[in-house]
């Protein structure tokens, strides 16, 4: 079914070494509009740098990355790409600690909404209307993942899984194309994890964001994403919904153990 | 008493014009974590622009020259930002400071071949006289440079918390990559931190120039930062005032109280002990971000 629409992004034939080690090596994949898209491996993949090459903080040595059909330039900037529609959050958290969270989520509002928060020269003031229409945008957002307790509590200040929310929460405000998120259930017990899945679920059903997320949790993987992309030591080793990467002998071998 | 007073006041005034000084070094560290040494000298560099607007080259009156220090101001921050930051953007942080050194020497010579070397008083009309409060005498002079620093510091806490770039500032001080995330643009950021500094280092330039006149001793001002900055922490805005009034008023109160039985001339480096204390205590000052890693 996914087959038939044009993909969202699609990275082809992506390599990247550093040093001495091949990061990923000629690795293609495709995101489609309105899906959950999972990219797993052991650790030391290659995930968080595929990752890092679809966001733009890293410039592939080869191959490109289609956005929305078009092919990415170059000399693109990580801001530049963001304000294309890409938001992310990150695997050791990127808040912006001496903000509040309506802070770091205004942040993440404002400077998508403006093509480029200094486009007007200096822009000293801010417009009254335009600022309230953010406002209301960013409360539904804080009602949404259910942070409006803590909303004044600088970032510095808050639990490990609250500061996660609220990295996705700032990310949720850029109303971005692409959602990518980078171990968004890493170091939470199972009640916080269903917490998150629900809201990674609810983004994509009913808010109909298309999100590609990387996760070691095989259980929330396998239940909450549309396919599956699996990466081991920089090369992609299989590709295909939930089903078919679980019975695929190459996953089981490197990454799965036993079959389930 | 009355005497402790007139010496504390007038060390909090003078503290206040070092807090100028000092926050323009506190502005371009939060955003480019850059430590300028280029800052003193930059103040120089303004009010010898002024000088030159109103009395060396032009005869303006005073808001047209002050307009056009700040237009000079502006051309040079950008000139600096665009020379010196961005090609060492992804550079260690030491290697960027050797290059405000670079532009320190650069400005103080521009600054000696296009003005020259002599002293000159600037006059710009600033009542000077002396009223007594209180029993304590306090000079108009002084006065009005700490209306005008406050009134300075109280618009870029404005600027800061309520307008949008000035968000997008703080976030990049706070997190580049998280600000590179969401679309800030680091380089027009930079521009702009470099551009307010510009004007802040004008504020002082003019206030220190009609202090003691326009030399090029007025760099070494920026000296007297250095401890401001360590004892109020680099990158809090609050730190910087708070700890320019304390090391104001406290070598005015060290070298008239204290001075006299180590044989005087203290307050040079009163305010370095201070900070010596200071640092022993709270190593990012008073108001510095305290860098928890996480493990």
């Amino acid at each position: 079914m996914n087959e038939k629409k044009e993909p969202l992004l699609r990275a082809e034939n992506i390599t990247i070494t550093f040093g001495g080690l091949k990061a990923l090596n000629n690795v293609s994949l495709e995101i489609y509009p309105g899906e959950i898209m999972a990219i797993i491996g052991p650790n030391g993949a290659g995930k968080t740098t595929m990752l890092n090459v679809i966001n733009g903080f890293y410039k592939p040595d080869e191959g490109s990355i289609f956005f929305e059909g078009k092919r990415r330039s170059k000399d693109l900037k990580p801001n530049q790409i963001a304000a294309q529609g890409i938001a992310r959050t990150f695997q050791n958290l990127a808040l912006f600690k001496g903000m509040s969270t309506l802070g770091n989520i205004m942040v993440g509002r404002t400077m998508k909404m403006h093509s480029n928060p200094f486009s007007q020269g200096l822009y000293w003031g801010f417009s009254q209307k335009e600022e309230i229409e953010h406002r209301k945008k960013v409360e539904e957002i804080i009602d949404f993942l259910q942070i409006a307790n803590i909303r004044r509590t600088p970032a510095s200040m808050l639990p490990y899984g609250l500061q996660k929310r609220v990295e996705l929460a700032r990310a949720l405000a850029a109303e971005p194309k692409l959602l990518l998120l980078d171990e968004p259930m890493a170091g939470m017990n199972l009640e916080e994890k269903e917490d998150i899945a629900r809201f990674v679920l609810d983004a994509n059903e009913e808010l109909g964001y298309t999100i590609a997320l990387i996760e070691h949790d095989m259980g929330v993987v396998m239940d909450i994403c549309d396919r599956i992309v699996v990466l081991d030591f920089g090369n992609k080793i299989a590709e295909g919904t939930p089903e078919e990467v679980k019975a695929t002998p190459e996953v089981i071998k490197a990454y799965l153990g036993t079959a389930e | 008493m009355a005497f402790f007073f007139e010496v504390l006041v007038s060390g909090l005034m003078v503290g206040i014009m070092y807090s100028l000084v000092a926050l323009g070094f506190s502005l371009i560290f939060k955003a480019s974590d850059v430590f300028n040494m280029a800052q003193g000298a930059m103040s120089l560099f303004a009010s010898l622009a002024l000088y030159g607007f109103l009395e060396q080259f032009f005869h303006f009156p005073f808001w047209l020259a002050f307009l056009c220090t700040v237009g000079v101001m502006t051309i040079i921050a950008y000139v600096i930002v665009f020379v010196v930051l961005k090609p060492l953007v992804a550079r260690p942080p030491l290697m960027l400071f050797m290059a405000t050194f670079g532009v320190m020497y650069l400005l103080e010579g521009f600054g000696q071949s296009i003005y020259g070397t002599q002293a000159k008083g600037l006059e710009i009309g600033i009542p000077d006289n002396v009223y007594e409060v209180a029993g304590i005498l306090i000079s108009t002079f002084d006065l009005f440079f700490a209306v005008i620093a406050a009134l300075l510091v109280g618009g870029l806490a404005w600027f800061f918390q309520k307008t949008r770039n000035g968000r997008a500032l703080r976030a990049v001080s706070d997190d580049h990559e998280a600000a590179l995330s969401v679309g800030i643009p680091l380089l027009k950021a930079w521009y702009l931190t470099w551009v307010i500094a510009g004007v802040v280092a004008t504020v002082a330039g003019v206030a220190w120039g009609t202090r003691i006149g326009v030399q090029f001793s007025l760099s070494l001002i920026a000296l007297k930062a250095l401890p401001i900055l360590i004892i109020g922490g680099i990158d809090s805005i609050p730190g910087v005032i708070i700890a320019g009034l304390i090391v104001g008023a406290g070598e005015n109160l060290g070298e008239v109280f204290i001075g006299p039985y180590v044989g005087g001339g203290i307050q040079t480096f009163f305010p370095y002990l201070m900070a010596l204390v200071v640092l022993y205590f709270r190593p990012y000052g008073l108001f510095g971000k305290e860098i928890v890693e996480r493990v």
